[in-house]
Formats: structure tokens, C-alpha cells, sequence
């Protein structure tokens, strides 16, 4: 493997002319941090504007001391490494906070009365660590994996690449100190404010322009149906992220700012894009991911090629309609939430278009299943994404939803799909990196794999099935009325009827950080090259190694 | 480097494409899967033919659907008929007075119903799903009552609220914070707090208890009566009874006489109408601690008095 320097990659000896570019917008960035934390209307903007000032100085000083750079030839695989790294960092810390919240929906006093670990706090550090930071990080270092082998290419851009990597770090750690200071704009899993949001979009178009500059630079005749899924990802989130925060703000110098739309539209363009993060981020990404790694670790070609193109299409094209099933039985207008039903239920078949091609992917290896437990990994990532893309189809029909809205039925059918696909789909890209971007011919260990995939797999169905039982209780209760006439329960009966459900969930989520701390070592021990004893692999099964 | 191969285990042929060696199969789609998704489209084209869907496309600027389905007329006419359903309970129990709704045992049975209901949804997050109270908020099921327990009293209390600043009518106290309004020394406060302790035999100092009581016939004995049994017309609760609001250990009473209370309930005459507030006094009344007016004390009496001789002669027998 390994693709010959293009010319434009040459090795240039001082400071090149983009650098110095570069490096005087830092500069000037810098400065604006500093002149925007001086005269900060509240604290955390003016905490925010010298952690910006801060970011910079350090960009200037990596490109002054330019410790990362690659080798100019070959595959860019150091950001990869790093992204394995940082992802398995993320996961960890989301699934913690996770947990913790889990907890504290059973025991309150785990808010420990300060607003800081406050449930409110608490709940977008969770969903924005496991999706953005843990499901972020992944699809960055698996999409710079991926396109750079599929199109017989490095990286485009330099080291553009690297300040998408560290850029999104950056929009990370301004994300989850904002809600742990309590700045939010108030839309779900779009809760950072304004700043943060113009930062994330420099940062993604950055992203954009790597890997669509790596796609027209490729050595390929055709683009991989990985990447097309990638890219999908890509320009739709763009297009999500700026259509929610269409926000003015109060002053360069607030925190705060004001949404553009009011009543009834917010909330129709916040389930757009509430939606469309799961369809493109967590589902198109991801489903990108399924198509490189499962026929890479099985060795089998794609089952069908024809199914990719038609589902890919259908995908995109439906899954953009069905926000509005979020927003069932609301003064959202009837018209509307017909359409987002109606397509809901066009979607399902284009979903397990993609779970077939992963599926049937493996024929001809179903022994694998047995034998390599990152396949079995990344096999029931597929089922549990086959199930979700049933299981949202059916909820988003009215007469379901009537029942199912608002109570935990949906935690648990998010939780199916962030915990069984997108988790397993991750840890078996993990897994795989962590063998082929360090070079080592096997995990440390694959029965801690073993152990991983198991502990979880219990974590999740204990999850979701404590979640199915509340939620359907919560939803019969709440309609529940006597022969009078009258509510058959108040609001505070229906609470209290979940504690048990609360705790039983709170273990099953226990399970699942387990297992991503026993990954987590596992990692750590086969990036410094260790195998476990009496864990020696047979040669036959030894990946081909990524040259650089 | 397109070259098409024929697949040794499934004898598919590939797409002659090739990505860091992945190849893909030609596999056409699945019959079953294909077959489905038509259904699927066929089905949201028939559900968009019957309910509303096209935006743009009729005179309401959006198409209605074969019969008019709309989400917000079925909601008006299930709660419209909800409403007619109860509306003859209701019409009467706004009429009649509590003593003409007690005589009515079906009326009765739907007040009481009514009243667990709204008392679930407005009452429980302070006074808990039981009625049992919590430390501030008083529990319901016993017969402590510091405003009064008849359904007169307990009325006004629901209706007017308790210190709600917004109603006029509102019942009314404020005890004196007596430390931070520097009307007594903190050893003063101490001694009364060992005085009040001892009301309901829990003080274990007789010195304190001694000079307590001094400083209690002076500065209490307005509201809390001077053998301490309170008085409900001030809202002063009775500090003999072991039943504590705000917590019977010492620091809580001390606190209590320190920086005073003054807890708050909400006004309900604006939120809930007066058919509700009526069903909950009657839930509330029910609940065990109920309290009988004057009148109704009279009219036991002279039943007993009637039953007397009766119950006599039959034991006599």
C-alpha cells in the first residue's frame, strides 16, 4: 500500500506561505480574545474569549515548532492515531457522564445541590460528549482513514487536516464548559451558543474541504460508496448547523444571543435538524463506516452493489422529511406531521437496505462471527441498527406515538441505536484502527474484546428493555382515566412508578461504561504494542499492515 | 483496473471496481426488500390522499384529506364531550353547598374523585401523592390543623391561599423573627426555644425552661395563647402537640423563634375553577382530619341524645 507524494506535498524546508497566513490570523485572533474577554459582558464570555485567545497562541506555536508533521509521502495517519485516541478519551467520559445522569434521574440527591453537576447541566454534556465528541472524533479519524485508502490518496490541504482535528477538540471542550456554566441556547443537541457555533462552522468547512479535496485528488476511477455516505454526512450537517443557529447575538461581547424563529417554526426547524443529526451524524456516517470496515475485517466483497446506490439515494432523500414526527400532537399543522410520518414509514426499507449490505456481507464468512469478535462486534452493530429503523418507523406512526411521546420508550429506542449501532459500530472501527493505523498485527488482547462486547451487549438490553417497560407503563398511565372521568393517576404517581426502572436502567448503562473502560485498556496496551500472554495469533489472520 | 470477476462462493459477478481491495458483488436488488419499500410508498400515498398533507394545495392552504381529518376538531370534541359527561356532577356541585353536596352520595362519590384527582395534579408536589406532607408543608391526613380543618376554613385556605401577597383575601400572620429583628438575645432565644421544647415534655433543661417561660408569657402568649395551644385565627400553630412543621429538634425550633418561617400557599381562586376548589375541600376534609362546623357538633349531639334512650332500652332487653 502506501501512495506516492503528489507533487504539491513536496517538502518545503521555513515556514510556508499559507503557514505564515496562517499564523497572523491566530495572531489576530489572539488579540481579538483578549480585547473580547476585557470587555465581556458576562463571565463566561469572558472565560471563553481567552480560552479562544489561548487556542490560538497554541496554534501558532505548533506551526512554529510543527511537532506533528507527517511525513510528506504516504497516507496522513498520525491525525488517524490521534483520533483513535481521542475517541476512546471522549467515549469514556461520555458514558460516565451518562451514567451519572442515569443515576441521578434515580436517586436526585446525586445532583449533590450544586448547579454545576445539575441534572439540566449534566444531560447536553451527555448527549453532546457521546454524539459530537465520542461519535464526532470517530467519523473524523475512520472518514481520514477511509478516503485516504478508497481514493489511493493523502490527505488534501496539509496540515488543514490538523486544525479540523484540533479545531473540533477545541469546539468540544468550548461546548461542555459552556453547559457546565450553564450557556445554552436551548435546542437539543444544538445547545452551544453562537460563538461556538460560528467556530464549529470555520472548523467543518475545513473538514469539507480535506476530504472533498482528497476525493478529486483520488487515484481511483470511481468514489467508494463509503465516502459518498461520508460526504452526504458532511455537507448535511453543515447545512443543519446552519439552518438551526440562525441566531443574532445580544453583543460580541455576550454570551447570549436571540433565535431567529419564534413558536411553532423553531420547533419545527429544531426536530429538522434534531432529526437529521441522528439521519446524517449517527446514521450516514456511520453507515459510511459499516461499508469500509465490515468488508475489510471479513475479507468478502460488498454483497451489493446495486442496493448501496438505491438505499444511499433513498436515504438521503427520505430521511430529510421526517423531522416533523417529532412534534406529534402538537400545533404543528396536521399537514405536517402527515409528511413526517408518511416518510418516516418510506424510510424503513432504504434503513435496512444498508443493514442487508452489511449483513450479507458476511456470507462466506459467517465463521468470522465466531472466530473474530470485532466482526461480531461490528455484526450486531448492523442487527441493532436493523432494529432501531424498524422500531422509529413504528413509533413515528401516529396511533404509536400517542402512547410512546414524551415517555422513556424513546430514551430506549435512542439508546438501541446510539449504544447498540453507533457504539459497536464505533468500537469495532476502534478496534480495527488500533491495530491497522499503529501498525500492529493484533489486539493486546481479544478475549478483553470478548468481555467487552459481552458486558455491553447485556448493558444495552438490560437498557432497553427497562426502558421499553417504562415508557409503556408511563404512556398507559398518563391516559389512563377512571369511570368518572377523571385522571386515573397524577403526574407525581407516574414518577414515582419509575424509580425501579430508573435504577435497573442506571445498572444496564453500568455495564456499558465497563466495557468501554475494559476498551479503553485494551487500546492503551495495543498502542504500546503489547499482546496479551498465550493471545499470539495464528498468522493467517494477520490484517495487512498500513504503510507509511 | 475494472475487471469483472465472477465470485467463487455466492457466483455473483462483481462491478469490476476495486477500493483498497474491496470489491462489490452485483447482486440485484432483493425481491422482498424492493417489494416492500413499493408497499410502503404506496401506503403514504394512500394516508396522503385520506388525512391532510399538501401544503400549498386547497383552501386552507393546505389539502384536507377525503373526510377533513383535523387534529385540533377531534380534540375540541373529545373535550367537549368529557366536559358534557361531567357537567351535570359539576352544574350541581358548583350550586350546592358543601352540606347539600355531602347529603348526595352519588354527588359525594364524584367530589371525592374529583378532588383526588385535582389534588394529584395541583396539591401532591408540596403535600406529597399521600397528603403526608413534608418538612414546610403540612401533612393533610391528621387532625393538627393551624388554620382550621372545618370545610369552611379549609375553603378559604385553598381559595385564598396563605401569605399570597396577590390576594386580598389571603390568610394573614407573620410571626416575628425575634434574633434577626434583635426583639430577644440569642440566650433568650435559646431559653424559649427549651420553653416551647418543654410544652410537649421534650426539654431537658429546667433552668432554661424556667426563664423561657418568662420571656414566652411576654412575647408569645398573643398568638400562641399562654398554655401555648395556638390560636387558628392568628394562623399560630399549637406547640404542645409534638407535631412539628418545620422539624421538633432543637435546632429547627431555635431556628423557627431565630429567623421565623412564613411559608407560603398559592392563591387556587384564579387557576382552578370553584367547582374544583369545592371537590377538593370535600377530598381534603375527607382525608381523616376533617373538622365538623359548630352546627353539625349540635346536630350530633342531639342524635346521640335521640339514639341514647333507644340503644337503652335495647340493652335492657
Amino acid at each position: 500500500m502506501g501512495c506516492d507524494g503528489s507533487a504539491d506535498m513536496a517538502v518545503k524546508k521555513g515556514l510556508s506561505l499559507p503557514a505564515l497566513i496562517t499564523m497572523i490570523l491566530f495572531a489576530v485572533g489572539t488579540l481579538g480574545g483578549v480585547i473580547v474577554s476585557a470587555g465581556a459582558w458576562d463571565a463566561v464570555m469572558e472565560f471563553h474569549a481567552l480560552l479562544f485567545s489561548a487556542f490560538f497562541v497554541g496554534g501558532i506555536l505548533w506551526i512554529g515548532s510543527n511537532i506533528m508533521s507527517e511525513p510528506e509521502q504516504g497516507y496522513m495517519d498520525k491525525i488517524v492515531r490521534y483520533g483513535v485516541v481521542a475517541s476512546t478519551f471522549w467515549g469514556v467520559v461520555g458514558f460516565l457522564v451518562g451514567f451519572l445522569i442515569a443515576a441521578q434521574l434515580a436517586f436526585p440527591e446525586l445532583n449533590f445541590d450544586t448547579s454545576f453537576l445539575n441534572f439540566g447541566r449534566m444531560r447536553p454534556l451527555h448527549t453532546s460528549a457521546v454524539i459530537f465528541a465520542f461519535g464526532g472524533n470517530v467519523l473524523l479519524c475512520t472518514s481520514f482513514y477511509v478516503v485516504q485508502r478508497t481514493c489511493h490518496a493523502r490527505l488534501w490541504g496539509g496540515n488543514l487536516a490538523w486544525f479540523v482535528f484540533w479545531g473540533y477538540q477545541f469546539f468540544i471542550v468550548l461546548a461542555a464548559t459552556g453547559y457546565l456554566l450553564g450557556v445554552t441556547q436551548g435546542k437539543e443537541y444544538a445547545e452551544p451558543e453562537w460563538y461556538v457555533d460560528l467556530w464549529l462552522t470555520i472548523v467543518w468547512v475545513a473538514y469539507l474541504l480535506v476530504f472533498l479535496g482528497t476525493l478529486i485528488k483520488r487515484k481511483e476511477p470511481h468514489i467508494y460508496v463509503a465516502n459518498w455516505f461520508y460526504l452526504g454526512f458532511i455537507v448535511t450537517i453543515a447545512m443543519l448547523h446552519l439552518g438551526n443557529n440562525m441566531a443574532v447575538p445580544v453583543s460580541i461581547y455576550s454570551s447570549q444571543s436571540i433565535i431567529l424563529y419564534s413558536g411553532v417554526q423553531d420547533a419545527l426547524i429544531q426536530w429538522w435538524y434534531g432529526h437529521n443529526a441522528v439521519g446524517f451524524f449517527l446514521t450516514a456516517g456511520f453507515l459510511a463506516i459499516m461499508y469500509y470496515f465490515i468488508p475489510k475485517a471479513v475479507n468478502r466483497p460488498v454483497y451489493s452493489y446495486r442496493l448501496s446506490i438505491i438505499h444511499f439515494w433513498a436515504l438521503i432523500f427520505l430521511y430529510i422529511w421526517a423531522g416533523p414526527h417529532h412534534l406529534h400532537y402538537t400545533a404543528l399543522p396536521d399537514w405536517s406531521q402527515t409528511l413526517g410520518m408518511v416518510f418516516s414509514i418510506m424510510l424503513w426499507m432504504p434503513s435496512w437496505g444498508g443493514m442487508i449490505n452489511g449483513l450479507m456481507t458476511l456470507s462466506g464468512a459467517w465463521d468470522k462471527l465466531r472466530t473474530d469478535p470485532i466482526v461480531r462486534m461490528l455484526v450486531v452493530s448492523v442487527a441493532f441498527y436493523g432494529m432501531s429503523t424498524f422500531e422509529g418507523p413504528v413509533m413515528s406512526i401516529k396511533a404509536v406515538n400517542s402512547l410512546s411521546h414524551y415517555t422513556d420508550w424513546t430514551v430506549g429506542h435512542v439508546h438501541s441505536g446510539a449504544l447498540g449501532w453507533v457504539g459497536f459500530v464505533s468500537f469495532g472501527a476502534i478496534y480495527c484502527l488500533a491495530k491497522w493505523a499503529f501498525g500492529r498485527k493484533q489486539l493486546y488482547s481479544n478475549r478483553l474484546v470478548e468481555w467487552h462486547f459481552w458486558v455491553s451487549t447485556i448493558g444495552i438490553a438490560i437498557y432497553v428493555a427497562s426502558m421499553w417497560v417504562a415508557g409503556i407503563l408511563q404512556g398507559l398511565m398518563w391516559r389512563a382515566y377512571d369511570s368518572l372521568g377523571f385522571l386515573q393517576y397524577s403526574f407525581a404517581e407516574t414518577v414515582e412508578q419509575m424509580h425501579i426502572y430508573y435504577v435497573i436502567r442506571a445498572f444496564g448503562g453500568l455495564l456499558f461504561v465497563i466495557g468501554s473502560f475494559i476498551m479503553a485498556y485494551n487500546i492503551y496496551r495495543t498502542i504500546k504494542g503489547d499482546v496479551r500472554e498465550g493471545e499470539e495469533m495464528p498468522d493467517e489472520d494477520v490484517v495487512p499492515v498500513a504503510a507509511e | 483496473m475494472s475487471k469483472i470477476e465472477r465470485d467463487e462462493h455466492t457466483g455473483t459477478e462483481t462491478t469490476g471496481h476495486e477500493w483498497d481491495g474491496i470489491k462489490e458483488l452485483n447482486t440485484p436488488l432483493p425481491k422482498w426488500w424492493l417489494y416492500t419499500f413499493y408497499a410502503c410508498i404506496l401506503w403514504s400515498i394512500g394516508y396522503m390522499v385520506v388525512y391532510p398533507a399538501i401544503p400549498f394545495a386547497g383552501e386552507n392552504g393546505y389539502s384536507e384529506g377525503t373526510f377533513g381529518y383535523s387534529q385540533r376538531d377531534v380534540v375540541a370534541e373529545e373535550v367537549a364531550q368529557a366536559k358534557a359527561a361531567q357537567s351535570q356532577y359539576l352544574d350541581q356541585i358548583a350550586a350546592k353547598d358543601f352540606e347539600e353536596i355531602r347529603g348526595d352520595q352519588d354527588l359525594m362519590a364524584f367530589a371525592a374523585q374529583g378532588g383526588k384527582a385535582a389534588f394529584g395534579d395541583n396539591c401532591a408536589p408540596c403535600h406529597g401523592t399521600g397528603a403526608q406532607g413534608f418538612t414546610g408543608f403540612p401533612n393533610l391526613n391528621d387532625d393538627d390543623w393551624i388554620w382550621g380543618g372545618t370545610l369552611s376554613d379549609i375553603y378559604q385556605t385553598i381559595k385564598h391561599g396563605i401569605r399570597w401577597d396577590e390576594d386580598d383575601e389571603t390568610r394573614f400572620s407573620e410571626m416575628p423573627r425575634f434574633l434577626d429583628d434583635g426583639l430577644l438575645e440569642r440566650s433568650q432565644v435559646e431559653d424559649v426555644t427549651e420553653y416551647v421544647l418543654s410544652l410537649s415534655g421534650n426539654s431537658s433543661s429546667p433552668e432554661k425552661v424556667e426563664r423561657g417561660a418568662v420571656i414566652f408569657a411576654e412575647q408569645c402568649t398573643v398568638c400562641h395563647g399562654e398554655s401555648g395551644m395556638g390560636d387558628r385565627m392568628q394562623g399560630a400553630p399549637n406547640l404542645t402537640d409534638a407535631i412539628w412543621l418545620y422539624g421538633g429538634e432543637r435546632e429547627d425550633v431555635y431556628s423557627t423563634i431565630a429567623h421565623s418561617r412564613r411559608g407560603v400557599m398559592p392563591s387556587w381562586a384564579g387557576r382552578l375553577d370553584d367547582a374544583t376548589i369545592k371537590q377538593l375541600v370535600l377530598y381534603v376534609h375527607g382525608l381523616g382530619g376533617g373538622e365538623q362546623t359548630i352546627a353539625d357538633e349540635a346536630e350530633d349531639f342531639a342524635e346521640e341524645m335521640a339514639d341514647e334512650p333507644v340503644e337503652d332500652e335495647a340493652a335492657q332487653q
